[in-house]
């Protein structure tokens, strides 16, 4: 199982400013050991965010995101006290969820 | 696209809760759907099959999208871009490096109240192009500038 991500949610006149950042290896697969073997690929490939249960943000990544991804996002209308929830699944089928509320 | 299905199968079968939810009918099948990894246009090699991939070919530049990205990055490995959109009716953003081996980064799309904007942080291998692509009301509008890379960012 992954490490948490760390969420952010702040509402600022009306706007809330998402921020997540995921703890992801993010393996291209480009890369080889030093025996010249390929390390595989490994990363996130999908992930929503959703606010109060309703998708705002579904996005999809391939390997060129960086390691431990940072994204940040604007959403209008969320208040202090909603439930902003992400989750995302990697190559490998790996997933975690994880949850903030919006200040 | 079988070893997606086979993913995803296998995803939901461990998961009890989620197949339940699924019979319950309380997750719409579009949403789940709506996850699903763009393959062909994640794994194009080129910006023309990743631009076909994602539907934006013959995509028009426009100067309502903007694209900030750092003039000189010291480190390929991580690439801030922030991609901003004021085409109305923006749906959904994609970020392409033209220089890597699958130029597609990330593709965002927005509903309920999301803006059309979208930071990350990208790797790049080398000098390139980073482009930002918008789709608003069936249309593709595009956007490029280039980063220089001191230290690439995908090697080993």
């Amino acid at each position: 199982m992954a490490d948490p991500m760390k969420i952010r949610a702040q509402v600022k006149d009306d706007v809330c400013d998402i921020k997540v950042l995921m703890s992801h290896t993010m393996e291209t697969g480009q890369r080889k050991e030093s025996d010249g073997s390929v390390i595989p690929a490994h990363f996130i490939q999908t992930f929503s965010i959703a606010v109060n249960g309703k998708i705002v943000v579904d996005g999809s990544s391939g390997p060129s995101v960086s390691k431990n991804p940072r994204f940040g996002f604007k959403v209008k209308g969320p208040k202090a006290g909603d439930k902003v929830t992400v989750n995302w699944v990697d190559n490998k089928g790996d997933k975690r969820t994880d949850e903030t509320t919006v200040i | 696209m079988d070893m997606m299905r086979r993913t995803l199968l296998k995803g939901i079968g461990s998961s009890g809760v989620l197949a339940a939810a699924l019979a319950a009918g309380m997750l719409k099948p579009t949403q789940v759907l709506a996850a699903d990894w763009n393959k062909a246009a994640f794994e194009a090699k080129d910006v023309a099959g990743a631009l076909k991939g994602i539907g934006a070919t013959g995509a028009a530049e426009s100067k309502d999208l903007i694209l900030t990205v750092p003039e000189i990055a010291e480190n390929g490995a991580v690439v801030a871009v922030t991609a901003v959109s004021k085409i109305p009716g923006t749906t959904s953003l994609a970020i392409l490096v033209d220089k890597n081996p699958m130029p597609l980064s990330a593709r965002f799309d927005f509903a309920n109240g999301a803006l059309p904007e979208a930071l990350l942080n990208v790797k790049m291998g080398q000098t390139s192009l980073v482009r930002a692509v918008a789709q608003a009301g069936g249309k593709s509008y595009i956007v490029q500038k280039e980063v220089k890379v001191t230290m690439g960012g995908c090697g080993g």
